[in-house]
């Protein structure tokens, strides 16, 4: 039976895994035994989008169903689950662009793949990803944009962090809309990343995991 | 020997259509959408550009002159919407002054704007859903619209006449008189948008497009159900969300036909979003994409009008399935798309248009450009079907990499 809540949320069969859920809460099992089961079946999901068996929208979709079954979960929890991350990343979309949907898939594929991700949303001033990596001491930093606007926000964002005397202790990796190896190079930047599997491959590069 | 504007005009308007039609043309035609670009290039705000008619013409204009490219892109309908915006209170769009700095391009600011739950509405009524849901979360100024009665029960003297007892409400008059006031704005626009076909016509370049549309899938993503939206429905409300897609084809359809003919320019525009690799599966584009906006492209094909789509980010794995279209009849331009293995699928069926990367644009060269337009036109140009042009917009490109795009592409594209 529990090997079920596994696989069935990887097939990504919503209905089904949230009976589920309710039907072993309800016989009083261990919630966070169902949640350790969810990111199992999230690091199924993570490698079958790796594989190109699923796509995006699998992606959003499981997400979806793993928050419904927090929902259901979280109450009965009692205190916090602490889970062992690999490493930190502070992302975020670059000054003078408000594209977000790049941003969070890649968010979310580092999420299930065991990273902690410090998300600054959109807009981000250079200042803020200075400040956010003094407080984390995050040593991966991820530069999204959508406009050609991004590439010199990119340029002033590496620099910024170069005479906040901090670009020794981090790596950083940029995508989205146009970006190529062409404005890596313009940026300064360490690598470009064409989708969320580059993103999550120089993280584990860079911060080790399988 | 000087030719008049309108023989400038006529040859650029053969030599595109040559292209298109997928003979062999005097050369290659060249051509960008530029974007906000003409305001950088003079150097006006973004903002000025949005507001001020007079700013706005004098840059594009002169763009346009100093660039010649074999055709233009109006920018009223799609740039110059500062004040129509402003009255309206549209909430779905930042643009330059209004709540983004006067040097930025406009952008989308996406959501859910309709619930998944209201698909029924939605395919019900589709224009009473629009004017009493949608609008009043699209508009603040239209907010008071959520208060009306169905707009379809007004039928007849004994029929819906209690329910206009609701425009009396102060608040419904003051809708009233923003729709009326963003209409004043909207007449304005039009007529910067007619001066400025008319300054083109001085200069002898026709323009790109005579209307646009969109494939259904992108207007429902876009427009109402937002991106993630449309992507839980795929697994949620699959049935609901095809019918949706099958109710917005008519209605594109006509945009793009009613347009296009009414101005005499048979090419329609159709910037495609949401159907590429990366935003779902092969088999969820030819399930939930591309049945409709085949549709919409045979649609304009019969009506003897020419399906220009944009196919944005990467689609290469969406070649062979694109090319069931009538031959010589469409022309598909790419972003990302590995334009080369599209030339091998489409050569012989689609005129293909792209895609000098704006990095190269933006952060190159004139030489790296030059070198990129080389191989295009070596490549995808051989023996006709081809129009050169930037990846996307071009915003942020450094002008003498645009003027050398342009100029390369005029003296090594021609066809001998």
């Amino acid at each position: 039976m529990e090997g079920d809540l596994v696989n069935i949320l990887a097939d990504l069969k919503e209905k089904e895994a949230l009976k589920i859920v309710e039907e072993r809460l309800s016989a009083g099992e261990d919630p966070l035994k169902i949640l350790g089961e969810g990111r199992r079946a999230m690091e199924i999901v993570g490698r079958r989008f790796e594989a190109k068996e699923y796509f995006i929208p699998d992606l959003v979709y499981s997400g979806e169903i793993l928050k419904e079954i927090a929902k259901k979960v979280k109450p009965k929890l009692k205190g916090d689950a602490q889970v062992k991350r690999l490493g930190k990343i502070v992302i975020g979309t670059v000054a003078g662009d408000i594209h977000d949907i790049g941003k969070n898939i890649v968010t979310f594929m580092l999420d299930i793949c065991g990273f902690e991700v410090y998300d600054l949303g959109v807009d981000v001033p250079a200042k803020k990803f200075i400040e956010k990596i003094g407080e984390t001491k995050a040593e991966v930093i991820g530069l999204s944009g959508f406009l050609t606007v991004a590439f010199n926000s990119m340029k002033e964002t590496v620099e910024a962090i170069k005479e906040a005397h901090l670009r020794d202790n981090v790596r950083i990796m940029i995508g989205g809309g146009q970006i190529d190896d062409e404005v890596r190079k313009y940026t300064g930047a360490d690598a470009y990343g064409p989708d969320a599997m580059a993103a999550v491959s120089l993280a584990r590069r860079w911060l080790g995991g399988k | 020997m000087e030719r008049t504007p309108e023989e400038l005009y006529q040859e650029r308007e053969k030599r595109v259509m040559d292209a298109i039609q997928l003979k062999v043309p005097d050369r290659v035609p060249v051509m960008a959408l530029f974007g906000f670009f003409p305001a950088k290039y003079i150097g006006i705000t973004c903002e000025e550009a949005m507001y001020d008619h007079e700013k706005m013409m004098k840059a594009w204009v002169k763009t346009m002159a100093d660039f010649q490219p074999d055709m233009y892109e109006n920018p009223y309908p799609v740039r110059f919407l500062g004040n129509i915006l402003e009255v309206l209170d549209y909430r779905a769009l930042k643009w330059p002054g209004h709540g983004l700095d006067t040097m930025l391009t406009y952008q989308f600011v996406e959501d859910e704007y309709m619930k998944a739950e209201e698909y029924d509405e939605f395919l019900f009524d589709l224009s009473d859903y629009m004017v009493r849901k949608l609008w009043p979360r699209l508009f603040g100024a239209l907010e008071p619209f959520k208060k009306i009665r169905p707009i379809n029960q007004l039928i007849s003297y004994y029929m819906g006449l209690a329910n206009l007892a609701l425009f009396d409400l102060p608040e419904i008059t003051s809708a009233l008189n923003a729709l009326s006031k963003a209409g004043r704005e909207a007449q304005k626009m039009l007529s910067g948008a007619q001066a400025f076909s008319e300054e083109m016509k001085r200069l002898g370049i026709p323009p790109q497009f005579g209307a646009f549309t969109q494939a259904p899938f992108d207007t429902i993503s876009d427009f109402f159900r937002g991106t993630r939206g449309t992507m839980l429905d795929m697994y949620r409300n699959p049935d609901k969300l095809q019918e949706a897609t099958e109710k917005l084809l008519p209605i594109m359809l006509e945009m793009g036909v009613s347009s296009a003919k009414r101005r005499g320019i048979p090419r329609v525009f159709i910037p495609l979003h949401k159907g590429l690799d990366n935003f779902m599966s092969l088999d969820q584009f030819k399930t939930f994409y591309w049945p409709t906006l085949r549709k919409l492209m045979v649609g304009l094909i019969e009506e003897g009008l020419v399906p220009c789509p944009f196919f944005e980010g990467d689609c290469t794995s969406r070649l062979e399935m694109i090319a069931d279209i009538p031959k010589g009849k469409a022309c598909y331009a790419f972003e990302r798309t590995n334009i080369f293995k599209a030339k091998e699928i489409l050569g012989d069926h689609v005129c293909i248009r792209g895609n000098v990367p704006l990095s190269l644009l933006c952060g190159g060269t004139p030489d790296d450009v030059k070198e990129y337009c080389k191989k295009l036109i070596d490549k995808v140009g051989k023996g006709g079907g081809f129009i050169l042009d930037a990846a996307t917009g071009l915003d942020d490109a450094k002008p003498e990499n645009v003027k050398m795009m342009i100029e390369f592409t005029k003296e090594y594209g021609v066809y001998r």
